[in-house]
């Protein structure tokens, strides 16, 4: 689904990423695991198409197409999501209103008329029910006032109503009380299909608890350094990382 | 001719036009005076050195329209809020047009200037109020000078308004270049509540001037809700000068919604003469091509334990310009006062340009004020968070500039207007939003 080849890139003159290679199977669960500044949440705004960050190198095929050509929209009409670790408060429009132009622009650029209303108000209860959201939460401003929590919930609520292709998780967990977190891992491991897939970017083996990794890459100055199965991100909560900095002498 | 040796030269036949015996005679006759003494602002004065009336004033405006013209309801039908019941006062080229309006004398009086200043049933309000709350300023005068007709509406006391009253000033072009100068006068008596909205719309490609003058007095306890919407075409220039006096425990609010026009400058004043008023000024610009908008605001705390509520928001796109002149003076009496002032713009091109001066005076020592100013371009995180949802770049754009106005719209308390103005800016911004926000 996602090849991910020898990708640099630059934000404001810096290079972070330095070189990554990736690649991700419908149906798998991946975990970039690495300490602050190693450029985790870099490589997950690239692939969803932040133009402030400038590739530089190497390639991002999304089910055989160059990813680097297209907009951030045009990537998410083709099925990639960003869970963001700070999402935008967009005050006056509600949460309910928020998710009908979402669904709409997408499938506007897939030549389909709007969801008639009903259809539209049925599946956002569905969904709403799935990460226990309320109904007040739906009239509420986006993000306004909302707690960490709530700011995460609603975002795997948006992946639920967008089904896309391949969900990346930047740092879901932080922020998170034990509750909060049981419900959005419970979310996603819901929402996981043998044609779909799932990044996990995050900082703590935490949430590994709740959503189990096929594979676990650890990420250091920009590149991935170590892969392996689940037991990787045990040892790396037990251990840290300075004894895989000097196993690849970083 | 220069406009004002013009004016000045039309007063004497305008005054035999009119009544020589008017009562308001005198104060006419006083104001040409103050005018031809004062003469129209330049930028050398402090409160127009961002805005130039210079182009303005060159056409050759006819300043008494010769004829009589009519307009079809069906015409003109989209610049009314229509889905609701309101009563309207609706002037065509400065004339009363009594077939667009729906006037009133029950309860409440919603209907002509004119018929108020020749009318002895109404002598002892226009001798109380008229021309009482509008202080002498060059632009004001002149109003007066040459005031003959306008919006005429009273509240006596202990009476609510029972439905909105919409003043609306047509320009149809048969002068090559017209100016009118309405002059409006709202009395709102104890108790009493009304919510008036009121909007001036050119339908021609010619020059029009319009100097405007609207004075609003609120009682004690009185509630008044005033919206003014500016999204006049391209070849009019408005100057609007609004002045509000409120006594004890008044509620009063101007919201300013300017989409259009050429040149639009708002003189907008609200003196608090009592205690415990709370005085509301909002306003929300977006504009592009040349146009150019300017909000001079003043609030003047007299009394101890007032409130005062200022946030005006901006979208400048192209080369337009905007400016912000919010002045707030805060008497020694005037203890516990509360001032708040926000001005937040948004420039989306190099060549949009936004003047923001706060002006705080104040010789009390116990009082909250503050201020702030914000001049910015729309948040790149913001943005990137929309598309990666599959929101296309200009609609999420338009996202973003609806949600950083929509605290302005949340304070209108007409739902039919809110929607027509949430409407105008989502046209404004060039997309259908295609749903209700």
């Amino acid at each position: 689904m996602l090849k991910i080849k020898n990708l640099h890139a630059k934000v404001e003159g810096l290079k972070i990423l330095k070189g990554i290679n990736l690649e991700i199977n419908a149906g798998e669960v991946h975990a970039i695991m690495g300490p602050n500044g190693s450029g985790k949440s870099t490589l997950s705004s690239v692939i969803a198409g932040k133009e402030e960050y400038e590739v530089t190198r190497g390639e991002i095929i999304f089910e055989g197409e160059e990813l680097t050509e297209f907009d951030a929209e045009e990537r998410a009409h083709k099925g990639v999501f960003l869970s963001f670790q700070y999402p935008v408060e967009i005050p006056g429009v509600t949460v309910t209103n928020f998710m009908r132009t979402v669904i709409n622009a997408n499938r506007k650029a897939k030549g389909l008329p709007d969801m008639p209303a009903n259809e539209m108000l049925k599946k956002i209860r569905e969904k709403s029910e799935l990460l226990e959201i309320d109904r007040k939460f739906l009239s509420r401003s986006l993000n306004e006032g909302f707690s960490g929590g709530e700011k995460k919930r609603n975002e795997i609520f948006q992946m639920a109503m967008l089904e896309p292709k391949l969900s990346i998780l930047d740092e879901t967990d932080s922020g998170l009380d034990i509750d909060a977190l049981r419900i959005v891992a419970n979310g996603v491991n819901k929402l996981k299909r043998p044609d779909n897939a799932t990044l996990v970017i995050t900082h703590y083996q935490r949430l590994l608890d709740y959503i189990i990794p096929d594979f676990v890459h650890v990420m250091l100055d920009g590149k991935i350094v170590k892969s392996g199965g689940k037991e990787l991100a045990y040892e790396l909560e037990e251990k840290g990382y300075d004894w895989i900095k000097e196993e690849v002498g970083a | 001719m220069e406009l004002k040796d013009k004016l000045l030269s039309s007063f004497l036949a305008f005054e035999e036009n009119v009544d020589m015996n008017s009562d308001i005679h005198e104060v006419r006759s006083q104001a040409i005076k103050d005018f031809e003494e004062m003469g129209f602002p330049t930028k050398k004065q402090e409160a127009w050195k961002y805005t130039s009336l210079s182009k303005v004033l060159k056409h050759d405006y006819t300043v008494f329209p010769k004829k009589e013209d009519t307009i079809e309801y069906r015409d003109v039908e989209k610049y009314f809020i229509d889905d609701i019941d309101t009563y309207k006062i609706v002037f065509i080229d400065g004339i009363y047009s009594s077939h667009l309006s729906a006037t009133t004398h029950e309860k409440i009086d919603a209907c002509l200037m004119s018929s108020a200043l020749n009318s002895s049933k109404y002598k002892p309000i226009i001798d109380n109020y008229f021309n009482t709350v509008a202080p002498k300023e060059s632009l004001t005068s002149l109003n007066t000078a040459f005031s003959r007709e306008g919006a005429f509406i009273n509240i006596p006391k202990n009476t609510m308004a029972d439905k909105p009253i919409q003043v609306i000033n047509f320009s149809t072009g048969n002068e090559s270049a017209l100016m009118v100068q309405p002059r409006n006068l709202v009395v709102v008596g104890e108790n009493s509540h009304v919510q008036i909205i009121e909007r001036h719309q050119s339908l021609t490609d010619h020059p029009v001037l319009t100097n405007s003058v609207t004075e609003i007095y609120a009682d004690k306890r009185a509630i008044v809700d005033y919206y003014k919407i500016q999204n006049d075409n391209h070849s009019a220039s408005l100057i609007d000068n609004t002045f509000i006096e409120q006594h004890r425990e008044s509620i009063c609010s101007v919201h300013t919604f300017s989409f259009g026009g050429n040149l639009t400058r708002n003189n907008l004043n609200f003196y608090q003469k009592g205690e415990r008023i709370d005085s509301t000024l909002k306003g929300i610009t977006v504009i592009g091509g040349k146009q150019h908008v300017d909000h001079n605001t003043l609030v003047h705390h007299i009394e101890p334990n007032c409130e005062s509520h200022q946030d005006y928001k901006g979208v400048f796109a192209e080369a337009s310009t905007g400016v912000f002149n919010g002045k707030i003076i805060v008497n020694k009496e005037a203890q516990k006062t509360n001032a708040f002032q926000s001005n937040n713009n948004i420039l989306l091109d190099d060549k949009a340009t936004i003047n923001s001066k706060p002006q705080l005076e104040i010789f009390a020592d116990d009082v909250k004020c503050s201020h702030g100013c914000t001049i910015g371009q729309l948040d790149d995180d913001a943005l990137f968070y929309l598309r990666s949802r599959g929101i296309p770049l200009k609609e999420a754009r338009a996202l973003l500039m609806y949600a950083f106005a929509n605290n302005v719209l949340e304070s209108v308390k007409i739902p039919e207007l809110k929607a027509r103005i949430t409407k105008i800016i989502a046209q404004k911004l060039g997309v259908n939003v295609g749903y209700s926000l």
